[in-house]
């Protein structure tokens, strides 16, 4: 099966091992993610903002350009782009005004756009259609004694509208674990917010979510943590050794994107730039057979 | 040719401002069939009624046409008027020149012209009017009341005490309902079983009471007045005739089940009965659990009752009652904790609901009062209540308030205040609603005297760390996160009707609200009547409410069936849609189309029938019946024909 694909900017810089893990189990899957001829930033956080129409033109734009490349659904990685998409094509659907305003100031000849034509998925709705037990027949290994933390953020579960699974209570991430032989840790703070753009302003804040995180999952017995999110990915894993520093309690815990993971079960041993890590993987994963 | 006198009313400037009356009166003088008109200021006074009156006596008339306001408004008084000097009054009509001419015209004009044809028309159809008698049942002078909770409870008792004979059927072996399982009552905190089992008591012993435990409600057939309800007996495997309720079986039995009563913290047997003041007192078999049914093996109950009463080869029985007014009091149940993922999703043990902490604090419960939680038996030193959970949560659950939570949860941190002293408890709070008798005193009480902490916000989230729940939630009055260690949360869940509700309300024909409650005939003035007659609402079936807002509507209810018990008949009105046997082919579309059930075809005869009583005259099945076979009586074919061609012509 063939999907377009928009990476991100973080793709393909900072979460580079994200991005050539998750494609190599992609294929290994039988999906062909073709990456987008033209596409632009997603708009981030700026295009959260909803009584500014200009805003929205980043994402959007994006779509439009998706659209005339033929694609009905493209594929995001990057929960913070999938949300972002998702959100401005629903606030595009949902009113004609918008829809007017948006389609004139859009380029000259361009086709209207209803936000409708194109469906942004994530990575873990494409798991779930590809089917949890598909997953686990090709890439599962047993054998493999691996406490795992799944951390979902925000980004995946909210708002509502944009949720791929209960927002209270997900259990997708643990399902995919289960399925290819890892154990899932339950731990109360997988759904708590990382601190997000906070690390820019008040540091502090992030710290503080960092260890509260990572501490209910190293209690209840987690030996790595995997995200989906480049930027949960950046707040959870650069700031502890920093924590640690200021207190030698503290124990860390190496935080992989679960498509490292992924790989790495399958055997996919390259496509990782471990120097992008600040708490290092490769001990745990070395000790557990897996590198 | 009938003799028709034509009445037409001013009504003081509101017909005459825009209809030129006097004119209408000269133009139709010499109508064919009118013997006599007269036109009247106010017809609907006491003159205008005895003009007509006279008029009738004097004229010797077979037919009136009274052209006034909506017939909505005055038929029914013209009609009266009518019948009491000899004439039938389905033989009176109403020329609406009122609602439908002179209020939404202005042209004087045209609105006499409209007028003239609107009476013309009224009075064709009078020349073909049929004298119509009203349709008389009796009534079966004996009620059924469904739930044999606090309001079936109360319902029953009731109409009993009124002298009629009421059918009590509950589907558990044991009536009493929630309230039994509650430990105290708010606001006076007095021992919930202590005034409810003597009422249970007197039921059981109220010699025009049936009661029907065990069993379930299949169908319902007939209509107001003459009900025929098909119960299920289950299969209690106890012969009841033999049965004293010993309680031999019951210590015997060696198989331990989850007891429903108590929120499953504590054990019953296969054979039991729920509670010691059950009632009646006599134990049912649990198959589903009992080793004798699973292997064949076991009858230790068989061999050790004395009476003999064990019987395994009991099956389900079918019991058909005749009655003539139901009163469905089918309770509630609380919202699944399995339903609510953000407060657990009902995987920790510590955190429970309100009828789980009811049993905890009840001095018959599994702890025999102390307050302890399940996880470990440990007594809690803090204990968290929430509010509304569930309720008054449009976008997660449901919008409504479950009504009966901001008191029982003072009371429960009052009581566990009253047991454990140097505890502390919390209650997380949207809004304090005491808005009963006592209500608000009963809650400064709590916050004030026995030190609640009243912390105004939502929770959003708890989770279980070393043996403890940790709530995390805000305080909105000092805006600060809150996050407290609990040992025990006690979740206020909310009200939700009891199951089976919607298949019990097809069979009653009665309708459920967007909530899934049972609606009620018309919210403030008829609060206790379901919109089929003859059926009606008591306790939470309909609502949440609390014990005394259930006995209340419970007796309002009963009283309901005791004015219709004090008829000696059912009268109905006459215009109804009957069937000319000649005509009708019995092709069943009409059945299909009527909303009243009215209709039922009769295929050794090939026709359909009408039940009179149900038909409501809408004509629904006059428009579908392809054969003209289906015709309202005093609104046939012909006189519509008629009608049209006298304002056509």
């Amino acid at each position: 099966m063939e999907i377009g694909y928009y990476p991100g900017c973080t793709l393909k810089t900072s979460a580079r091992n994200f991005e050539r893990t998750a494609l190599a189990v992609l294929e290994l899957l039988g999906i062909k993610a073709v990456e987008l001829s033209e596409w632009y930033c997603c708009g981030v956080n700026f295009s959260q903002v909803q009584d500014n129409l200009m805003l929205q033109l980043a994402p959007l734009r994006t779509l439009m350009k998706a659209r005339d490349s033929g694609f009905t659904r493209i594929l995001t990685l990057c929960t913070m782009c999938y949300n972002t998409l998702r959100r401005a094509s629903l606030f595009l659907q949902a009113d004609e005004e918008r829809q007017r305003i948006i389609n004139d100031f859009m380029d000259r000849g361009a086709a209207s756009y209803r936000g409708d034509e194109v469906t942004v998925i994530d990575l873990l709705t494409l798991f779930r259609e590809i089917g949890i037990s598909e997953i686990g027949h090709k890439i599962g290994r047993s054998g493999i004694d691996l406490k795992v933390a799944p951390y979902y953020g925000c980004m995946l579960l909210r708002p509502r509208e944009v949720a791929v699974d209960d927002a209270s209570d997900p259990t997708i991430m643990e399902e995919v674990l289960q399925s290819v032989g890892c154990q899932p840790v339950a731990y109360p703070m997988r759904i708590e917010c990382c601190g997000s753009y906070q690390i820019v302003n008040e540091p502090a804040v992030v710290w503080q979510r960092t260890r509260l995180i990572v501490e209910s999952a190293r209690q209840n017995g987690a030996e790595v943590m995997v995200v989906l999110c480049p930027l949960c990915h950046y707040n959870l894993d650069s700031v502890q050794l920093e924590i640690q520093r200021t207190d030698s309690r503290f124990q860390t815990l190496p935080v992989l994107y679960l498509t490292q993971l992924l790989a790495l079960l399958a055997g996919i041993g390259e496509g990782n730039d471990w120097s992008l890590h600040s708490v290092d993987p490769r001990p745990i994963l070395k000790a557990k057979g897996l590198l | 040719m009938r003799k028709i006198g034509v009445f037409v009313c001013h009504c003081g400037i509101n017909i005459a401002g825009t209809v030129d009356v006097k004119a209408v009166v000269d133009l139709l003088k010499d109508y064919p069939g009118v013997a006599y008109i007269q036109d009247y200021k106010y017809m609907c006074s006491d003159p205008g009624q005895n003009l007509i009156k006279t008029k009738i006596k004097e004229l010797n008339l077979d037919g009136v046409v009274v052209a006034a306001c909506s017939p909505t408004l005055h038929e029914a008084t013209f009609r009266g008027a009518s019948e009491s000097v000899g004439l039938n009054p389905y033989r009176t009509e109403i020329a609406n020149i009122r609602e439908q001419c002179s209020w939404v015209h202005h042209d004087k004009a045209a609105a006499t012209a409209k007028a003239q044809l609107i009476i013309k028309a009224a009075i064709e159809k009078v020349k073909l009017d049929e004298e119509l008698q009203p349709v008389k049942v009796p009534i079966t002078r004996r009620a059924m009341v469904i739930g044999g909770g606090i309001a079936g409870i109360q319902a029953a008792l009731s109409i009993a005490n009124s002298g009629y004979e009421v059918v009590l059927v509950e589907r558990q072996s044991s009536i009493g309902g929630h309230m039994a399982q509650l430990s105290e009552t708010f606001p006076t905190l007095d021992c919930s079983q202590c005034i409810l089992t003597p009422k249970m008591v007197e039921v059981a012993q109220h010699h025009k009471i049936k009661l029907l435990a065990y069993a379930t409600v299949e169908d319902v057939s007939g209509f107001v007045g003459n009900f025929k309800v098909k119960i299920k007996q289950k299969a209690r495997y106890v012969d009841w005739d033999k049965c004293t309720g010993c309680g031999i079986c019951m210590e015997k039995c060696p198989v331990k089940v989850p007891s429903e009563f108590d929120e499953e913290l504590a054990n019953r047997k296969a054979i039991y009965t729920p509670f010691p003041q059950a009632v009646p007192n006599k134990p049912v078999l649990d198959s589903a659990h009992c080793t004798y049914f699973k292997t064949g093996k076991c009858q230790i109950c068989k061999k050790l009752c004395p009476f003999d009463a064990i019987d395994y080869t009991q099956t389900d029985t079918f019991i058909e009652e005749d009655v003539g007014a139901i009163v469905v009091a089918t309770g509630y149940e609380l919202y699944s904790l399995k339903s609510l993922p953000e407060y657990g999703g009902g995987k920790i043990v510590d955190v429970i609901d309100g009828l789980t902490f009811e049993r905890i604090l009840s001095a018959s419960g599994p702890y025999g009062g102390i307050v302890r939680r399940p996880s470990d038996g440990q007594v809690p030193r803090e204990v968290v209540f929430i509010k509304c959970v569930g309720s008054r949560d449009p976008e997660n659950h449901f919008p409504y308030c479950s009504k009966v939570c901001c008191m029982y949860t003072t009371k429960h941190a009052m009581l566990y205040k009253h047991r454990v002293p140097e505890g502390q408890a919390y209650v997380f709070y949207m809004d304090v609603r005491a808005d009963g008798k006592g209500y608000e005193e009963f809650y400064q009480r709590a916050a004030t005297e026995d030190q609640v902490v009243y912390l105004r916000g939502k929770v959003a989230k708890l989770y279980r760390e070393n043996g403890k729940v940790v709530v995390t939630g805000i305080d909105t009055l000092s805006n600060r996160m809150i996050e407290i260690k609990a040992d025990l949360v006690v979740l206020a869940s909310a009200i939700r009707p009891a199951a089976g509700i919607t298949e019990l309300a097809k069979l009653l024909k009665i309708g459920i609200d967007q909530n899934g409650f049972l609606t009620e005939a018309h919210p403030k003035l008829r609060p206790v009547e379901s919109l089929t007659a003859g059926v009606y609402l008591a306790g939470c079936a309909q609502a949440p409410r609390d014990i005394p807002d259930a006995v209340a509507q419970a007796a309002g209810a009963a009283a309901m069936v005791t004015t219709l018990f004090a008829r000696d008949y059912l009268y109905h009105e006459p215009i109804i849609a009957g069937v000319n046997t000649d005509l009708c082919s019995g092709c069943g579309i009409c059945v299909g189309v009527c909303p009243y059930a009215a209709r039922s075809l009769n295929r050794s005869k090939g026709v359909v029938e009408v039940n009179e009583i149900l038909c409501e005259g809408c004509g629904a099945c006059v428009a579908a019946c392809p054969s003209g076979a289906a015709q309202q009586k005093n609104l046939t074919d012909e006189q519509i024909h008629q009608m049209i061609k006298a304002i056509l012509t």
